[in-house]
C-alpha cells in the first residue's frame, strides 16, 4: 500500500474479496488515527456491504467484478462500492426488528451498515448494478486529538 | 481464523464450545452442520458458547438465529453462554437480545432448563 489514504480496486465476486476489502480498511484505519472501535466498526461495515455486493449483486459470478473505493481525509473514513447486479431497492427490504425479520436467517446487513457508518447511502443504478457509499466522520482528529481538543 | 467447535455433554445439555469467527461462508456451515447433527442424534438442551468468539458477522447471527428457530420447531431449546462484548453489541443493535437468553456462567446455563 502505497497511499494508506486513498485505495481503487477491481475486486473478483469472491468471499475473499470480502475478506480483503475488511483487512485493507481495518489497516487504512489504524494507520490514520482511528481507535480500535472504530477500526472494527468501519472493518464490519465494509464487510457487510462487500458481502452484499459480491453475493446478492453480483451472485459470485467469476464474470463480474466489485469496484472498491477507500479514502481518508481530515474529516472522514469515505468507502464506494459498486457491483453489476440488477440493483435493489433498500426501501423493500423487510425490516429486521419487525415482527417478522427480527427471526430471519438474513437481512441484518443493511441495519449493521447503518448502525457502524454515519451516512450510508444506495444508489440503486438498475440493470448497473448498485453503488454504496459509507462516510464515518473522524471522532477524533487525524493526529489523534478529540475535535475538541482541536478547538 | 476459521471456526472450531468441540461438543461436550454436562448432565443431559449439549454444549458446544465454538472458537473463532463465525462468518459469511465456510464457517457459518460449520455451526449449522454441527446443530444439525445433534439436532439429528435427539438433542433437546444445547448451549452454544461463545466464548471464544470475537467476531461475528451477519451471516453468522443469521445462522445462530437459524439454529435456534430450527431447533425450537424439534422440540430442543438453544440458549448463549459467555457472549463476548462486540457479540453482545450486535445482539442489541439487532434486538436479537430478546430472542436469546444468554448466561456467564455455564453450571447456571445447565441448570436454567
Amino acid at each position: 500500500m502505497t497511499d494508506a489514504r486513498k485505495v481503487r480496486l477491481s475486486l473478483q465476486s469472491t468471499l475473499d474479496s470480502v475478506e480483503a476489502a475488511e483487512l485493507i480498511v481495518q489497516r487504512m484505519a489504524e494507520l490514520n488515527g482511528f481507535d480500535a472501535d472504530e477500526v472494527h466498526q468501519i472493518g464490519m461495515g465494509v464487510r457487510e456491504t462487500m458481502a452484499n455486493a459480491v453475493t446478492h449483486g453480483n451472485g459470485l459470478c467469476p464474470d463480474k467484478a466489485v469496484e472498491f473505493d477507500a479514502s481518508i481525509d481530515e474529516q472522514a473514513f469515505r468507502v464506494s462500492v459498486s457491483d453489476q447486479g440488477g440493483g435493489f431497492d433498500p426501501e423493500n427490504v423487510p425490516n429486521p426488528l419487525g415482527e417478522f425479520g427480527l427471526l430471519a436467517p438474513s437481512g441484518r446487513g443493511l441495519l449493521m451498515m447503518r448502525a457502524f457508518f454515519d451516512e450510508v447511502e444506495i444508489g440503486s443504478r438498475g440493470s448497473s448494478g448498485t453503488r454504496v457509499r459509507l462516510v464515518k466522520y473522524r471522532t477524533k482528529g487525524a493526529g489523534g486529538t478529540t475535535q475538541e481538543e482541536d478547538q | 481464523m476459521s471456526l472450531s467447535t468441540a461438543i461436550r455433554d454436562v448432565a443431559d445439555v449439549k454444549v458446544v464450545d465454538l472458537s473463532g469467527r463465525i462468518t459469511l461462508g465456510e464457517a457459518s456451515g460449520k455451526l449449522r452442520s454441527t446443530v444439525s447433527e445433534l439436532l439429528d442424534a435427539g438433542a433437546t438442551k444445547m448451549v452454544l458458547n461463545l466464548g471464544d468468539v470475537s467476531y461475528i458477522d451477519s451471516s453468522g447471527l443469521g445462522e445462530l438465529v437459524s439454529a435456534y428457530t430450527t431447533a425450537r420447531g424439534r422440540g430442543c431449546t438453544v440458549k448463549l453462554l459467555n457472549v463476548q462484548a462486540k457479540v453482545r453489541d450486535l445482539l442489541q443493535i439487532t434486538k436479537l437480545y430478546t430472542v436469546f437468553e444468554a448466561h456467564t456462567d455455564e453450571a447456571e446455563a445447565v441448570t436454567s432448563f
